[in-house]
């Protein structure tokens, strides 16, 4: 496995040299992040020439960056004493420059028996787009409306982008991090009018467990790697 | 003369061919499709963004209720995504009561889908006789998690517990017996491996019992040869998976090609169709049963061999025995600390993809080191070929839709997500 992710590797560079930034994964995966424009014609090169042979798209997902990284409740007062509890670590986006939206495709190539993972960053936050890759994957149909639906990403080409997930005459994008949980709107019965009526919703947010970022040693890449007698 | 025009009709949500609740727009020339558009997302419940506001082990019970027939398979899925980024690994043993469940999980899912397809389009019997067998298996799901379905077994470093020494017993009412129920516990007088080794015995002969009523039935080819026909190139296309993709004749089973747990040690083959209709995938589905049979008998007899630990020492992340937890000043505040906080996984992602009854199940799964998921995608197969249903069916007569969407073996748990 790991030797036929290597060769991929060096095939992927030598073919895509600048093109495709190579992503760390500390579990042996492939994964690379391309620039939006260059979408189509690398994604066309992967599946046709015969040294990637990419038949499948496997998976199309649609990514949110807003706060990564970051917690949901800090307490800094104990932070400044010593716990470690709720540290605001500085948010370790993978590129801050580029915008919050992302696009991950994950590949499959079935000759070669090996997966690859794409990530393309959209600038723009407030109409995210990005070409559609319908035409070279049929596959990326239903995923992209999904992804359409739920981070409100359009796609340049799509036939029909339509929602697919959500009500009929659903506002808002729910996987956007900026949503809320709880959502906006409920639906209820209403006895006087005789139908089922929205209206926004009635219960509390509430969070039961804190998100927090714990400094843990066991995963320090700097801790683990340093010699014993230091 | 009147004007000749297209007919729509609205399939479902609430009919019992749509599996669920699949509403479908058809366009019909006379009694044959022109267009249908699959409208989804009524059983859509938000499983990804629930799953960001929870510890990652408060989502496992998410995931049975994804793909609700094959329960421990999506588990599976989330709990090797979340090893991989810890970096940790179950025990032997917990790998091969994995594949064993996973297994058990895959005949399952595949006498629903049997009883269901065949239901539908007209075999009575089949659902009978299919969910005769799938009793013993929930009973092994029961006895070795307390729940018939929405296990929520596999946990990050292991399994729950080991295997039970007794198996739960039916008791008499006034519906039953003492003498009926004396008949039905006979199997169930040893431990939960005898009862799964009894079951493996006897399910080859099961198995015959349906492909007598289906295989060679004249009503049963002509309801499905040459319907739904995908070429493999299509497949791949289309981005099938499982055995839609074996169906066309390509043998890709992950279980094979990417072994993950112990799958590579185990001896079983992989069944391909010819002609990629529906009829071939009946036939690939039924000798998966077998396959699955064999190993589970290899598992059986791996374990009754090898006794030992189930879930991993790191009380970081496995919470200590309730025993310990009693005593032991240190493994309470482990046990605090998991059960209120959970723990933290290291920034990164990853895609963990399993051999699930319906095709690839992936989870693609992004840290940033809290202890909640940044990012939880499922790959579903089923949205995937539910997504080729319009180019399956075009240009086939009314009753073939229903064959088309049981060949694909839609749950919509997991469709929808």
């Amino acid at each position: 496995m790991a030797n036929r992710i290597d060769s991929m590797a060096e095939r992927v560079d030598a073919q895509f040299t600048g093109r495709l930034t190579r992503i760390a994964s500390t579990c042996g995966e492939l994964s690379y992040e391309l620039a939006a424009d260059d979408l189509i014609a690398v994604c066309t090169t992967l599946r046709d020439a015969d040294a990637f042979r990419f038949e499948q798209l496997v998976d199309l997902t649609g990514m949110d960056y807003l706060n990564y990284g970051q917690v949901e409740w800090s307490t800094l007062k104990s932070t400044g004493t010593g716990f470690s509890r709720g540290v605001a670590r500085n948010a370790e986006l993978p590129d801050a420059s580029s915008g919050r939206f992302a696009v991950v495709y994950h590949l499959l190539s079935v000759t070669n028996n090996v997966r690859l993972r794409l990530r393309v960053r959209l600038a723009d936050n407030d109409a995210p787009i990005i070409d559609s890759l319908v035409n070279v994957w049929a596959s990326a149909n239903w995923f992209e409306r999904e992804a359409f639906d739920m981070f409100g990403i359009l796609f340049n080409g799509h036939p029909d982008l339509r929602r697919i997930l959500t009500d009929y005459g659903f506002i808002g994008h729910p996987f956007r991090k900026d949503f809320p949980l709880i959502g906006n709107v409920e639906v209820r019965y209403d006895e006087d009018k005789g139908r089922v009526i929205y209206q926004p919703v009635s219960i509390e947010p509430r969070v039961l467990v804190p998100r927090v970022i714990r400094d843990d040693n066991r995963y320090d890449a700097a801790l683990t790697q340093r010699p014993a007698n230091s | 003369m009147a004007e000749i025009h297209n007919f729509t009709l609205n399939f479902g949500p609430q009919h019992p061919a749509a599996h669920g609740v699949l509403r479908l727009v058809l366009e019909m020339d006379g009694e044959v499709i022109q267009k249908a558009d699959p409208h989804i997302g009524l059983l859509h419940r938000g499983t990804e963004k629930l799953a960001e506001s929870k510890p990652f082990n408060q989502s496992i019970g998410y995931m049975d209720r994804l793909d609700y027939v094959s329960m421990m398979c999506n588990e599976h899925a989330y709990v090797m995504a979340i090893e991989n980024l810890l970096g940790i690994k179950a025990p032997v043993r917990a790998q091969y009561i994995r594949v064993m469940f996973d297994e058990i999980t895959r005949i399952l899912n595949h006498l629903m889908w049997l009883g269901a397809h065949g239901l539908d389009i007209g075999a009575m019997t089949m659902f009978l006789y299919c969910f005769r067998e799938r009793e013993d298996l929930m009973d092994c799901y029961e006895a070795v998690s307390g729940a018939r379905m929405h296990a929520t077994y596999y946990r990050p470093g292991g399994v729950y517990r080991d295997l039970p020494d007794s198996m739960p017993k039916y008791q008499a009412s006034r519906w039953r017996t003492q003498k009926q129920v004396d008949k039905l516990n006979e199997r169930r007088s040893g431990s939960m491996l005898d009862f799964i080794d009894d079951f493996v015995a006897r399910f080859p002969a099961c198995v015959d019992e349906y492909e007598t009523l289906l295989t060679d039935n004249r009503i049963w080819k002509q309801r499905t040869v040459n319907i739904g026909v995908v070429s493999p190139e299509r497949a791949l296309q289309l981005g099938f998976t499982g055995p839609m993709l074996r169906g066309s004749g390509l043998a890709w089973d992950l279980r094979k090609q990417q072994p993950y747990e112990v799958y590579a040690h185990m001896d079983f083959d992989i069944p391909v169709g010819v002609n990629g209709d529906c009829y071939d995938r009946y036939l690939v589905r039924v000798e998966e049963m077998r396959q699955s049979n064999r190993i589970i008998k290899q598992c059986v007899d791996w374990l009754r061999k090898h006794p030992g630990s189930v879930m991993l020492e790191d009380h970081k992340i496995a919470p200590p025995s309730r025993e310990q937890m009693k005593g032991d000043m240190e493994s309470l505040i482990h046990h605090f600390k998991l059960f209120t906080e959970g723990y933290c996984v290291p920034a990164g992602e990853t895609y963990a993809a399993v051999e699930a009854p319906k095709g690839e199940f992936g989870i693609y799964l992004v840290s940033d080191g809290a202890n909640k998921p940044f990012r939880l995608k499922c790959r579903a197969p089923g949205f995937v070929h539910l997504a080729a249903l319009e180019e399956m069916v075009k240009g086939h007569m009314l009753a073939d839709v229903v064959a088309v969407i049981g060949t694909q073996d839609i749950v919509f748990g997991e469709v929808d997500r």
